[in-house]
């Protein structure tokens, strides 16, 4: 069976911290930066837990702020 | 496989668009503007048009428009987005001219402009934003306010007696001659965001195909004005808006050519 | 070979857009200036030139689509009587504070409100002053004959290209109305799309070739920004001032009595005026083409040499006020107006000089 392996890149300097990329996360990828802000004061997502992600996208199609960017590889 | 293998050009699977310019957007954290920019933005690099897209801004949260997205703009006055798209199309053949509206924009004070442009079946797309506030001024009674729901001028809550009713207004617009495709859509979830999308890429094609009006409806979230988090707006919204305000197609005349 | 032609000025001014090579006019019937858009219906331009033409739902959604036609370097037109004209109002403020060319008819009738549909000229504040909200300038233009309904066409849209800012055409319900003969201007072919790029490079009609997007906007928040915004509008308005000031005059020679007046009823006043010199009195007459910018350095001029002036106009006193600012307290100016659509005969104006002026009593 094809096993699928995923990972995100955040612009942590364009997010807004407002989770929902992490809602949308179907595997606990993400979560917000629980103390430390961007230079405009925002508490970033981040990949919490790279293994899990499988490359879905769910997280950077909601993205109001098109901070996230997707990369996927299939291994048959 | 390490996060270094899986981070390649040749195996990315979503990008930024290239078409949405290097700023930071005035949006609040998870406003659903911020979406539909970037679907808009996709899909005039998609469909390959960018050199012969004008946008027309309206007044509203989407005033900057204009600043995010690298096509061409007109910013209208409030309201008369329609009217401005009208003559931008009928001028200039062979352009793709879209309007972006919210509710106040469209549903208020360009009542009249938007269901002339429509019952003319001008061959543009309006893509119109609902999310029941008045989100630029500072979250006041939309048309589209829902009964009970409570604004900056309708702090206890609109009421009917006071205030008038919830006004649907894709529903009268789907009624009209001129129009050839219009729906309701959200962009709360990853499958709705990708709905919509394809949503607005048939309304860009009808237009550029000269099929009449396509009107998009994008029912959406203004969480600081409902004061919620983002996740809790969309939670409410489904709960609250789609019941008034229900998705799906309500008009799609595939093959209607004027 | 000329063409020699007999029409109303509202007849005229539709068949010069078409010669001009207008793009576009956006219209709502109104009296009395219907025939403008019932005239270039029955012309069927599209068929010919091109040039669209739009029965709008209103006056603010026709002035709207002017500003969306005007936004894409498009040559694009809208005419309307006084009450019409209040609604394009906010139209006519973004056209100016978004750097718009574009042409506006105003064929004025009675006011205020509903008013009269007879001729008036109430609307001149509104007019020259702004009209709209900000601080801004229209290029106004005062025709006294159908031949200039039909030439003002042209250079009110070449003005308003020159300097990128909307000019009117502020007729009255006179010149609208009566038929004269008129010579039309000789056709000429509508730009192209290439020609548009090349004449108007802020244009935003797509993209095309250009390395960068375009914006029409008159948003800027930042407020040293607006304000340097406004500095261009302002210098905008002094090249005009200097440049484009027109006025015909009449026995100004001689003349130790000025009549200043515009439109249609100027021509009342040079009959009159011929009357008078018949009876050996000295007066004079300055027709302002340009209602703004307005002809002050002339009447400035002339008040060394006259002892009065009075204004003849069909309103309750407007233009009198710019030719007070111009003559600064030098002569008496007086004023002498009819209105809610009544016209003065020359009797009645020489009667109100004779009344202003002593020495003008026979």
């Amino acid at each position: 069976m094809a096993k699928v392996y995923g990972a995100v890149t955040i612009d942590a300097r364009r997010c807004k911290g407002c989770d929902l990329c992490v809602v949308a996360c179907p595997a606990d990828v993400l979560e917000l930066q629980p103390q430390e802000v961007n230079d405009r004061g925002y508490h970033y997502a981040s990949v919490v837990n790279p293994d899990k992600c499988i490359g879905c996208a769910a997280c950077a199609t909601v993205c109001p702020d098109a901070c996230i960017e997707v990369y996927r590889v299939v291994e048959k | 496989m390490t996060q270094e293998e899986i981070i390649r050009p040749e195996n990315k699977v979503y990008s930024r668009p290239e078409l949405l310019c290097d700023v930071h957007t005035h949006y609040c954290p998870g406003c659903s503007h911020g979406v539909v920019h970037k679907l808009v933005a996709q899909i005039v690099d998609e469909m390959g048009v960018a050199d012969r897209t004008i946008g027309i801004a309206p007044v509203g949260c989407a005033v900057f428009a204009y600043n995010y997205i690298d096509i061409d703009w007109i910013e209208a006055a409030h309201g008369r987005a329609p009217a401005l798209a009208t003559a931008a199309n009928r001028l200039n053949p062979g352009r793709l001219v879209f309007t972006y509206q919210g509710d106040g924009d469209l549903s208020a004070i360009g009542t009249a402009e938007t269901i002339h442009a429509c019952n003319r079946g001008e061959n543009i797309a309006i893509i119109f934003i609902n999310n029941a506030i008045y989100g630029m001024t500072g979250g006041q009674m939309a048309p589209t306010t829902l009964l009970g729901m409570k604004t900056a001028t309708t702090p206890y809550g609109r009421q009917a007696e006071l205030n008038g009713y919830p006004l649907a207004i894709t529903p009268l617009l789907a009624q009209l001659d001129g129009t050839c495709y219009v729906t309701r859509q959200a962009v709360h979830t990853p499958a709705a965001v990708n709905k919509t999308k394809r949503a607005i890429r048939k309304a860009f094609e009808n237009a550029l195909a000269g099929r009449g009006t396509s009107v998009v409806e994008i029912v959406s979230t203004c969480n600081s004005g409902w004061k919620m988090t983002p996740d809790q707006a969309n939670k409410w919204m489904v709960e609250h808006m789609f019941e008034k305000y229900p998705l799906g197609d309500l008009k799609d005349v595939e093959s209607k050519t004027k | 070979m000329e063409e020699v032609k007999l029409m109303k000025g509202n007849e005229a001014i539709a068949h010069a857009a078409i010669r001009y090579g207008a793009d576009g006019y956006f219209g709502y019937p109104i009296t009395p200036q219907s025939e403008v858009l019932e005239t270039l219906a029955e012309l069927r331009p599209w068929e010919t030139t091109g040039m669209v033409v739009l029965q709008a739902e209103s006056e603010v959604a026709a002035i709207n689509m002017v500003y969306g036609g005007a936004a894409t370097g498009r040559a694009v037109m809208t005419s309307s009587s006084s009450p019409g004209v209040s609604l394009k109002q906010e139209g006519i403020s973004y056209l100016a504070a978004s750097e718009l060319p574009a042409l506006i008819l105003n064929v004025m009738r009675g006011g205020p409100g509903l008013g009269t549909i007879q001729p008036s000229q109430a609307d001149y504040f509104q007019a020259t002053k702004g009209g709209g909200h900000g601080d801004y300038h229209l290029i106004v233009l005062a025709p006294a004959s159908v031949q200039e309904m039909a030439d003002f066409v042209a250079l009110g849209f070449d003005l308003s290209f020159k300097y990128r800012t909307p000019a009117m055409i502020l007729a009255d319900g006179i010149v609208g109305q009566m038929m004269e003969k008129v010579i039309l201007p000789e056709q000429r072919p509508r730009r192209t799309d290439e020609e548009v790029r090349a004449q108007c490079p802020w244009a935003a009609c797509g993209r095309g070739n250009r390395d960068h997007k375009n914006v029409v906007t008159s948003l800027e928040l930042d407020s040293a920004k607006m304000e340097v915004n406004n500095e261009r509008f302002q210098a905008t308005y002094r090249r005009i001032e200097e440049n484009e000031v027109r006025y015909q005059e009449y026995f100004t020679d001689d003349a130790d009595y000025l009549v200043v007046a515009f439109g249609s009823i100027a021509r009342i006043c040079l009959k009159a005026i011929e009357d008078a010199r018949a009876k050996g009195l000295k007066i004079g007459l300055l027709r302002p083409i340009t209602l703004w910018p307005f002809p002050t350095t002339r009447i400035a001029e002339l008040s060394k040499q006259v002892k009065g002036m009075l204004t003849v106009e069909l309103n309750a006193g407007q233009m009198v006020e710019d030719v007070r600012l111009a003559v600064e307290g030098a002569v008496p100016v007086r004023h002498f107006g009819r209105m809610g659509g009544m016209i003065p005969n020359p009797v009645e104006i020489l009667d109100a000089l004779a009344s202003n002026f002593d020495e003008l009593k026979l």
